[in-house]
């Protein structure tokens, strides 16, 4: 038993006269529910793999989505540099769901077919073998760092293995005599060489190791440099293809109008208005929406707008920002869920010569990628097809067979660039596929739904509005001695509200809240409303208490030197506090999330009319090291940019059960104009990988908002900053 | 009838004179390089050239367009025969796209903001470049465009 699992971890199998080396890991557990309309066991692991053809050519098929973060470049880079391939003969293939499953000769060498549970059962079992399969595959930052590091470098190790001993045996010398590069072996001794084309047939009969020797990082060839990215030359010349651009012969065009109160059922629809206009086929009646089919989406849509619809009123109709937040603060004053609990809080806060309280809160925000969200779907010959852009191809192609009531198999999808993912095209955020497929069930030809905008801002799964209080207590000494922390929410991860600094005594507890407002993964997902929390808090203390914000952090990390040092990269790289033209000051934040550490100063000044304008961000990053640092550093300056927009414009308010916002007009996005200059630092710690697409967002909230207090005097304790006219005082007042 | 040209080819569509450009480009005429971003002229993915003009095709009605000529990121391409435009490559060099979605509109905007003002200030490219780009990639258009015009100017 052990041995097969052992065995099938990697496997061969010879298509075309190639050999091809796969990788079985596993989906996490947290995904479960979404995985559970994936068929079968053996579905439910994805590969890795990689090809080699007799023309020497190297495919690195990926199976994870590229939606900007550049991932269709650094993980065939992991298994290129491990197999020592010519990158110029490297070429790399999207993971298409459907075909991987469709073949079973395919799978059938690389995938475990065994259940789901499978990395849980293995533990203790099979050593390496079993950290291998523990492989996240989808969001948290994890392509990278799991599937990079643990799939697609042990596989080109291990293909790199099974080509020096077949040139071995051909050559009748030890393998110690081979060297590999640039997809040869060459035995240098008698000047003699093969390309891996040559070899490939004969080495598909080697057994791949589940354990290869791993390069040490002095000997990479590619990790490490900035390798221009793949997807690039497309995105320029208009050829990229994303979901919305699918275009099918008899192909119709749908739009959509759901209930604004989320959840509320249709009441009536006056179809018969519209049906004599140009173009439109049929009004589709959802249970929640309205939509229009017809031969052009802008028909469509016009059509759209000239039905009266009717929703029914519900008591959720009465919903607004303020009994949100009226309901969260009660809820706080209600029963907790512990989540820390170190020393004894309550006591160090009776004790303390100085208490000091305050109370944050952050909106609700919408994703808003800019590729509105679309889906085509074609049912056919008891088939069905489905054009999009996904987080998950697998966790969508289950989702729309399971609202269509068919077997997985029968549903094929066709992978595409996402425009845009922050978590919003993740598998259990779906109501854009689910009515896409209700929708195009009443047909016989492929339907592509599209939400216009203003649906986009209006029915997503929102970032949670929260609410954080905190009681903090000093000693006689000035030292910082209690630490409690209660929020309203359900976090994930649930270490997004700890704070590194060492403070004795911490507590910190949540409430449950339940609201109709749908809510969902946004980049960094918990970690970016609390890290403006607890960075906003901890520097509220740092001034409270006469000490500088910078040493003030500085002090509680003498136990976690990788924290200290990213921040005192930051600082030294910002030139904390020294030479900052009049007017200007700065704000320090650090936080760790998705195994890297980030930490950010931002330069910040007032203008005229009160506003905030933020000069220039220094980004410091330990994420162990960088594979393609190019990419680490554009995804750093994404990061930034996309927290400082929610820092200065993001806000989703709620008023008779629905939105208010509904286009870039009121849900303003930081454009050219606004933009910081970012300047990123990287440091090489060595450390375990950690992921990048997206540690560098939640920082710049504090950051921003700590340098707004030096210059204001005013701590900001809500988002965003546009709310507020801001006065500037005299810094010795602060 | 709504006649105008793009990228070099003459088109006649029988459709309705209030149909927005960026529709009549992606549905009649299956030019996708245009994207669809917000239908309000507030994002600028939709950006074309008309006659050389940045437009935003979205809120553009084809009979506004009427007897003009189009360039589409397609057009742009094509134009520059086998190679990309100055725009395209220094935005390939410079490494600016992420998800990519916006850039067709970006690159449309900066690369008529460059015809019709070859060296402009970096107040000219904040006052003429408001497209959203959701991922942030600002920091490298700027310095893409810094890059095109430093060019020109040495």
């Amino acid at each position: 038993m052990k041995m097969n699992r052992r065995r099938f971890l990697l496997g061969t199998t010879v298509i075309g006269g190639g050999l091809l080396i796969g990788y079985a890991t596993t989906r996490p557990s947290k995904h479960a529910q979404a995985n559970a309309n994936l068929a079968t066991d053996e579905q439910s692991f994805l590969t890795t793999w990689l090809r080699i053809d007799p023309d020497n050519t190297v495919t690195v098929i990926v199976p994870h989505s590229e939606m900007g973060q550049g991932v269709l470049t650094s993980l065939p880079m992991m298994a290129a540099d491990e197999m020592d391939a010519d990158w110029s003969k490297v070429r790399v293939e999207q993971a298409p769901a459907t075909d991987l499953f469709a073949n079973g000769v395919l799978i059938k060498g690389f995938a475990v077919s065994m259940g789901v549970s499978v990395p849980r059962f293995l533990d203790g079992l099979i050593d390496t073998a079993a950290q291998i399969m523990n492989i996240q595959i989808t969001g948290g930052s994890s392509s990278v760092r799991f599937t990079g590091e643990n799939g697609m470098r042990v596989a080109g190790a291990a293909a790199r293995e099974m080509l020096i001993k077949t040139a071995a045996a051909r050559w009748e010398v030890p393998e110690s005599e081979l060297t590999a590069r640039l997809s040869h072996v060459h035995h240098e001794a008698t000047g003699r060489s093969f390309t891996y084309g040559d070899l490939v047939t004969d080495a598909a009969r080697f057994e791949p190791s589940p354990t290869p020797v791993l390069k040490d990082p002095s000997a990479f060839t590619l990790m490490g440099k900035s390798i221009p990215r793949i997807d690039i030359p497309a995105k320029v010349d208009g050829s990229a293809a994303y979901g919305i651009d699918a275009r099918l012969p008899g192909m119709l065009y749908a739009a959509v109008k759901t209930s604004p109160v989320f959840g509320n059922k249709l009441v009536s629809v006056n179809s018969d208005a519209v049906m004599q206009r140009r173009g439109v086929v049929r009004v589709v009646e959802l249970e929640d929406a309205v939509a229009v089919v017809a031969d052009n989406y802008w028909r469509a849509k016009e059509a759209l707008a000239a039905l009266d619809i009717r929703f029914e009123e519900t008591a959720n109709d009465q919903v607004s920002t303020q009994s949100i937040y009226a309901q969260y603060d009660t809820a706080l004053q209600g029963e907790l869920e512990e989540d820390v609990e170190e020393g004894d809080t309550p006591a160090a806060l009776a004790s303390a010569a100085q208490v000091i309280e305050a109370t944050y809160r952050v909106p609700y925000l919408a994703h808003a990628a800019m590729e509105p969200m679309n889906c085509t779907v074609h049912f056919h010959d008891g088939k069905c097809d489905v054009w999009t852009g996904t987080q998950d191809n697998l966790g969508i192609r289950g989702r729309v067979a399971s609202v269509a009531e068919m077997d997985e198999n029968d549903v094929t999808l066709h992978p595409f660039y996402l425009g845009g993912g922050f978590g919003r095209r993740l598998p259990n955020v779906t109501n854009t596929i689910d009515q896409a497929t209700r929708i195009a069930q009443q047909f016989d030809v492929p339907v592509k739904t599209i939400w216009s905008r203003e649906e986009d801002i209006q029915q997503d799964y929102y970032r949670p509005a929260v609410t954080s209080k905190f009681r903090a207590g000093f000693d006689a000494n000035n030292r910082l001695i209690a630490w409690e922390n209660h929020y309203i929410g359900r976090n994930e991860p649930a270490e997004a509200a700890h704070t590194p600094y060492s403070i004795e005594n911490k507590s910190i507890a949540f409430a449950e809240s339940e609201t109709h407002v749908p809510f969902g993964a946004w980049r960094s997902v918990a970690h970016s409303q609390h890290t403006f929390f607890l960075e906003s808090f901890v520097d509220e203390l740092a001034h409270r208490s006469g000490q500088n914000p910078y040493q003030f952090r500085l002090d509680m990390l003498a136990d976690k030197p990788r924290h200290a040092a990213v921040l005192r990269a930051a600082a030294e790289r910002a030139g904390w506090e020294r030479n900052l033209p009049e007017g200007h000051a700065q704000g320090i934040a650090l936080q760790e999330s998705f195994g890297s550490i980030v930490a950010q100063v931002a330069e910040v000044s007032i203008t005229p009319d009160g506003q905030v304008r933020v000069h220039r961000v220094t980004c410091a990053v330990d994420c162990g090291r960088a594979i393609n640092p190019d990419t680490v550093a554009s995804q750093a300056e994404s990061g930034v940019i996309f927290g400082l927009t929610a820092a200065l414009f993001g806000e989703i308010t709620i008023e008779q059960g629905r939105v208010v916002q509904s286009n870039f007009t009121d849900y303003e996005m930081l454009r050219l104009a606004d933009s910081p200059e970012i300047d990123v630092v990287t440091i090489k710690s060595g450390a375990a990988l950690g992921g990048l697409g997206e540690p560098a967002t939640p920082p710049v909230a504090a950051a921003v908002a700590n340098a707004v207090y030096i210059l204001t005097g005013q701590r900001v304790r809500e988002l965003p900053l546009k709310n507020y006219r801001f006065t500037t005082v005299p810094p010795e007042s602060v | 009838m709504a006649r105008f040209r793009v990228n070099g080819v003459e088109q006649e569509l029988d459709i309705e004179p209030e149909m927005p450009l960026l529709w009549a480009l992606r549905d009649e005429l299956g030019l996708t390089g245009t994207k669809f971003g917000c239908g309000v002229a507030a994002c600028g993915a939709c950006t074309v050239q008309v006659n050389g003009n940045p437009v935003r095709s979205c809120v553009t009605p084809v009979s506004a367009v009427e007897g003009t000529e189009i360039t589409t990121i397609e057009g742009l391409t094509a134009s520059a025969g086998a190679l990309l435009s100055p725009v395209q490559q220094a935005w390939i060099e410079h490494q600016v796209p992420q998800c990519g979605y916006c850039q067709s509109g970006m690159i449309m905007a900066v690369s008529a903001l460059l015809t019709s003002n070859p060296n402009p200030t970096d107040a000219d490219v904040d006052g003429a470049i408001t497209n959203v780009c959701r991922c942030g990639t600002y920091p490298r258009v700027r310095r893409a465009i810094r890059s095109l015009t430093s060019t020109t100017t040495a």
